[in-house]
């Protein structure tokens, strides 16, 4: 374990020395350059190989997806090499992550209050939400699950004439779920992350984000990096604003 | 070019008695039966499956038996296997002509992803069409007789063809053709069927073989290709599979799971347009209030002016 931190703790450090992040005044870091680098490589190849993958996953989809891989032919051979790297890349993340993806206490607060989250019932998030919220949480566990159970049958499907027949008629369905699974959360990923909550695809991109930004998604986080309460200096802000008007 | 089976006449005006032609044309799906028990094992069905398909020579695997080589080879469509088995303390040599049955329910073409890859006529041939294949390999897992083979050069799988290309030309498969014996034979499926139960029944009531019998497994609705065995109760003993099934995955999965999950995917995606049109984004609080407009808006002005 300690030589796996180590190389995870060199990496971080040579990517911040290679790259850079600029932090503005009302900003706060919130992804180094390991950590974008990292997430960026898995969503190229996580794309990659859904897209690849569900040219071969229905028949409806067949004539649409594999011309972008140049035919059926390119599209099968390059499918388990896309998935292998997106395995690859998510391991690091998963060595990066797993540390703040602990599931806690609040993260069982946070998932009870759901429904209250997605119909905006609060303009700020409690105060006990951290670096990642429960849905983060869940997500990135989910990848965890599904990316062991894809590379697992996917090695099963693609060394098809070592293995018995109902094995690989097993896998495929077993590698279908997961697809399934991971295409829903990839959904709501993708709209959390740019639709919903502007100012998120930016802390993926530069690194940053504003103060407003994480009080009001992430307060936990917002105090444990500034020792400032959260709830305090929104309402200052606020105030401010009211004042200003 | 007009086709003679949609211009076959069928009625005629003023024609005193039948139509002449109608009802002469045999039925369209064809067979290959297959009797091992006048099989001799000598393999001229092999040789003329390869000289046929012009496959280059393959070299063997000895494994102590006559059989020419363990499996089916993606270029050795037809095989002869040598089965030692023991009946009533007696050495029996069960030998059976293995190739691709041609099920009427076919396990590689429901497997199969890519889009022409695999064809059914409606003779019952089925057929693997090279250019469309991927090489993923489904068409293997799906088959209940393990016939689809891989080829790691061209990375396409092959399998014997019941020679279209000569049935399509009016001529028997080239096993057929060189059979010696006359344990092969190429009709309809129902003479093929009716002439196979003859010679069970003859294996029962003259040779002996109380449990001689038809293999057409019903369980994928019929094969194109039918074996007379000694023992249909016992096929296993000639390395056939008593009820040969689909894999639920290439049948159920494929046909009504996957379209719920596609529409589920679609529908996840309209679900989340709606969320955002219906309660907008979640901005940083307090949210920085709009600029307020310096001018009046002269459209909006114009417009109420007008009744």
């Amino acid at each position: 374990m300690s030589t796996v931190e180590r190389f995870d703790e060199r990496a971080r450090r040579e990517a911040d020395r290679v790259g850079e992040t600029i932090v503005h005044r009302g900003e706060l870091l919130r992804h180094p350059v390991y950590t974008r680098v990292l997430h960026w490589s898995v969503a190229i190849f996580f794309v990659l190989s859904l897209l690849s993958g569900f040219a071969i996953y229905s028949p409806w989809l067949y004539r649409w997806l594999t011309p972008l891989f140049g035919g059926g032919p390119w599209t099968r051979a390059l499918h388990p090499w896309f998935g292998l790297l997106f395995t690859l890349f998510f391991f690091f993340q998963f060595l990066n992550w797993f540390a703040p993806m602990a599931w806690t206490q609040a993260d069982r607060r946070w998932l009870k209050n759901i429904k209250e989250y997605s119909t905006h019932q609060h303009r700020v998030e409690p105060e006990d939400v951290g670096f990642f919220n429960g849905g983060q949480k869940i997500y990135f566990w989910a990848i965890v699950v599904s990316a062991v159970f894809f590379l697992i049958t996917g090695l099963l499907m693609w060394f098809d004439h070592v293995v018995p027949r109902w094995v690989v008629a097993v896998s495929y369905v077993v590698h279908d779920i997961a697809a399934l699974v991971m295409l829903a959360g990839f959904i709501i990923h993708i709209y959390e992350g740019t639709s919903h909550q502007p100012g998120t695809l930016h802390s993926m991109i530069d690194g940053t984000v504003t103060d407003r930004w994480a009080w009001t998604h992430h307060p936990g986080w917002y105090r444990a990096v500034t020792g400032r309460d959260a709830r305090e200096d929104y309402e200052r802000a606020k105030e401010e604003q009211n004042r200003a008007r | 070019m007009a086709n003679p089976r949609t211009f076959q006449i069928q009625e005629i005006s003023a024609h005193p008695g039948p139509v002449p032609g109608r009802g002469t044309r045999r039925e369209d799906q064809v067979c290959k039966y297959i009797d091992v028990t006048t099989c001799i094992g000598c393999k001229a069905c092999e040789v003329a499956c390869v000289e046929w398909n012009d496959h280059p020579f393959r070299e063997t695997t000895f494994n102590d038996t006559y059989q020419t080589m363990p499996t089916t080879e993606w270029n050795y469509y037809n095989l002869i296997k040598f089965a030692e088995d023991e009946r009533d303390g007696n050495l029996m040599w069960l030998l059976r002509k293995d190739q691709c049955m041609h099920c009427e329910d076919p396990g590689c073409l429901r497997a199969c992803p890519a889009d022409g890859a695999i064809i059914k006529y409606e003779n019952g041939i089925v057929d693997f069409q090279q250019e469309n294949c991927i090489g993923c390999g489904y068409c293997i897992s799906g088959c209940p007789f393990d016939i689809p083979k891989f080829h790691p050069n061209t990375k396409k799988v092959y399998k014997c063809t019941l020679c279209s290309d000569r049935v399509g030309q009016g001529l028997e498969p080239a096993c057929v053709k060189a059979c010696p014996t006359g344990c092969l034979k190429f009709g309809t499926k129902s003479d093929m069927v009716q002439i196979a139960g003859l010679r069970a029944k003859q294996l029962r009531e003259v040779s002996g073989f109380a449990d001689a019998g038809v293999y057409d497994p019903q369980s994928i609705g019929g094969t194109h290709v039918v074996y007379v065995l000694h023992d249909i109760k016992q096929p296993e003993r000639y390395g056939l599979p008593a009820t040969p099934v689909i894999p639920p995955s290439y049948t159920y999965w494929k046909w009504l799971a996957k379209p719920i999950g596609l529409w589920m995917g679609i529908l996840g995606v309209v679900a989340i347009f709606f969320h955002r049109v219906s309660f907008g984004p979640r901005l940083p609080q307090p949210e920085v209030p709009p600029p307020l407009p310096r001018q009046p808006d002269t459209v909006e002005a114009k417009r109420k002016e007008t009744p």
